[in-house]
């Protein structure tokens, strides 16, 4: 115990109080129409006075307490053995499988609020694994993502309301206008590298949703587009009453009317959609086109050198990546029916991003559990949904502590020789 | 003599105030083995660093086959048939000594969207091709044993010959090496001396070397420049170069 120590310890005891004080010991209270600053329960103060002396004391015996922890038992760690099983990609695909399986079985069991919830999550894992193309595959840096999956819900949202296009119909078109959207972004922006092409998506993603609020003629403005068309079966509505020209759904099968059959249907098109993005991912991964995304990512000056053309090649990751947030942003729309530029914030971004490198860049198991992780923990937690930033703090800083490679990263599927 | 392969003249480039290559001019006759060698800091790797698009030069013209190709992309360059390696080893390290020669290939394949995705028999016969062609040359340099090993684990000397296979995935006419030799011990040096005579004898490939390995470059060059200080300083066959004083002076500094 040093004068080093002391002083380390005297300083952080201060920034508690400095932080903490202002945060926590002054309340702001609505006095008429005006606001007046008071303090806090003499507890909270005393709450923040005792937390100071704690890190007092924990930073100058830190040393001897991280000594004492170091002989204590360390947790279990999964064996090597274990941790390389779980991540070879073949061990990967058929626990998906599994997952598929039990994804078919859950409207069977789930109440309507947890099938409710799975659609949700279902939708931030397309989103999840048309992000990964571009993040983990390619390694461009696009954190104005939630951009297309903006184009591909207004997409939707317009052409249902202005053309009465139905679901089905706009699904695929709303796909391709993220991917023109893509392409058309990508073909300035990807000579840029690294932090540049983040900042330049960043603001991508923010003029989209800006122009979407100002077009206040076309797209409603901050009101958005309500009441948009839910998807049909084979033109079968789920409505208690069909409009006219339209059957519904309980009346065809001669069954009573239950709320729930819409919510299982929109469930089994976003599992539907899901399984198509799995698929075409892991075919891609298998293509020239995945190999020359890695090759990309590796070194950019060796694949110049070899007759490839970079920019071609990261058009292509954008315009993929952008098109499967198309897919997920239409199915949104049909979800929700409404849409506001408000869905389609930096936040969503960040959160799509977060999935992404929780997971494990480049997993698609990864992906879907962090997907899990990210939608469902909120979901449980809306007491404390006040803390819910903190919490997303806190979890990523102690999975960079823990587990800097992602919750399940994948081993890369190689090509092998056979002999 | 048939129309050379490579003709370069007056070739100037220049970063703001510093000329690093000054005037040089190049002839390269189809099936050669040309070496450029020179002191270190000569402006060897700037002159490849032109001719392969990497640099756009401040000056002189570059002609391939009689076609300018000094205003092209770099990648474009390489769709022409010149294919460089790199002075420091630049293979993609994470992936396996056979995607690396798979991935060399891009251009060659059927890199069609809906055929990769469908598996049609057009795509599985490209990419089973792909991966034959790639055996192959594994075989040739070598490296058989070491197919699904992560590049970056193979040893120094693999990885040159790795290198040196991907740039024949391509098909190239003309094959620029950076400094080759450089790391490799006498018994590497001399496969490799083997390797670059088989490019040219087997498979028709004019080969444009760097080299600091004197003998390398005695033993196998039909044709040599010097370089000293970005400008040309000699040219001729390698018994004109062992008994030039100029280069003599400007390896070993005035006697």
């Amino acid at each position: 115990m040093n004068a080093k120590n002391l002083k380390t310890a005297f300083f952080s005891a201060l920034l508690v109080i400095a932080v903490a004080y202002p945060v926590l010991g002054l309340k702001l209270t609505t006095v008429g129409i005006k606001l007046e600053v008071h303090g806090a329960s003499p507890a909270v103060l005393w709450t923040i006075a005792a937390a100071a002396v704690a890190m007092f004391f924990w930073q100058l015996f830190r040393d001897r307490l991280s000594s004492a922890w170091a002989s204590a038992p360390s947790m279990p760690k999964l064996p090597d053995s274990a941790s390389n099983f779980l991540t070879l990609p073949s061990t990967q695909r058929w626990i998906i499988l599994g997952l598929v399986v039990v994804a078919l079985a859950w409207p069977f069991f789930g109440s309507r609020g947890a099938v409710d919830i799975a659609t949700l999550i279902l939708i931030y894992v397309m989103l999840g694994l048309g992000l990964n193309i571009v993040v983990g595959l390619a390694g461009l840096l696009d954190l104005g993502y939630v951009g297309f999956y903006a184009v591909g819900a207004y997409s939707y949202a317009l052409l249902s309301h202005y053309y009465g296009l139905g679901f089905w119909v706009c699904l695929p078109i709303a796909g391709m206008m993220a991917a023109l959207f893509g392409f058309l972004l990508g073909f300035p922006v990807l000579r840029l590298r690294g932090d540049y092409l983040a900042i330049v998506t960043l603001g991508f993603g923010e003029i989209i949703r800006i122009l979407l609020r100002n077009m206040t003629e076309v797209t409603g403005g901050p009101n958005g587009i309500s009441n948009i068309e839910k998807p049909t079966l084979f033109g079968l509505s789920f409505e208690r009453r069909a409009a006219e020209g339209m059957q519904t759904f309980h009346e065809y099968f001669g069954i009573a009317y239950n709320s729930i059959n819409k919510v299982i249907f929109l469930y089994v098109i976003a599992l539907l959609l899901v399984l198509l993005t799995l698929f075409v991912i892991n075919r891609l991964l298998r293509m020239p086109i995945g190999r020359a995304w890695e090759a990309l990512r590796e070194d950019e000056i060796a694949c110049r050198a070899l007759g490839m053309n970079p920019t071609v090649i990261k058009l292509s990751a954008f315009t993929l990546g952008a098109c499967f947030a198309g897919f997920a942003g239409s199915f949104f729309a049909a979800r929700q029916g409404l849409v506001t530029p408000e869905s389609f914030t930096f936040i969503e971004s960040a959160i799509i991003l977060a999935i992404v490198v929780l997971g494990g860049m480049g997993s698609q198991l990864g992906i879907i559990l962090a997907a899990v992780v990210m939608i469902l923990m909120p979901e449980l937690m809306r007491e404390f949904s006040e803390y819910r930033m903190l919490f997303f703090g806190a979890l990523m800083v102690l999975m960079m502590i823990w587990r800097p490679q992602g919750l399940l990263p994948m081993q890369r599927p190689h090509l092998e020789l056979k002999p | 003599m048939s129309r050379p392969i490579l003709e370069v003249s007056g070739l100037t480039m220049r970063f703001g105030g510093l000329l690093a290559v000054n005037n040089v001019a190049l002839s390269v006759q189809p099936k050669q083995v040309v070496s450029i060698i020179g002191p270190n800091g000569a402006g060897k790797t700037t002159v490849f660093n032109c001719l392969t698009g990497f640099y756009q030069p401040s000056g002189g013209d570059i002609l391939l086959d009689g076609e300018p190709i000094q205003q092209l992309p770099g990648h474009k360059i390489a769709h022409r048939g010149v294919v460089r390696t790199f002075q420091n080893v630049r293979l993609f390290k994470e992936m396996t000594a056979v995607e690396n020669l798979l991935v060399a290939q891009h251009r060659h394949l059927n890199t069609n969207f809906l055929a990769g995705l469908l598996k049609t028999p057009g795509f599985r016969r490209s990419e089973k091709a792909a991966m034959e062609y790639a055996a192959h040359w594994l075989e040739i340099v070598n490296l058989t044993d070491v197919a699904n090993r992560p590049a970056g684990t193979l040893a120094y000397g693999q990885q040159r010959r790795l290198e040196i296979a991907r740039c024949m995935m391509t098909r190239p006419r003309l094959l620029m090496l950076d400094e080759p030799a450089a790391g490799l011990n006498p018994k590497e040096t001399e496969d490799l001396k083997q390797l670059i005579g088989m490019l040219r004898n087997e498979h028709d490939v004019t080969v444009l070397l760097i080299e600091h390995d004197m003998h390398l470059v005695m033993s196998i060059s039909d044709h040599i420049y010097v370089i000293n200080q970005g400008t040309p300083l000699a040219d001729g066959t390698p018994e004109q170069i062992r008994n030039n004083p100029d280069v003599i002076k400007a390896y070993l500094g005035e006697a």
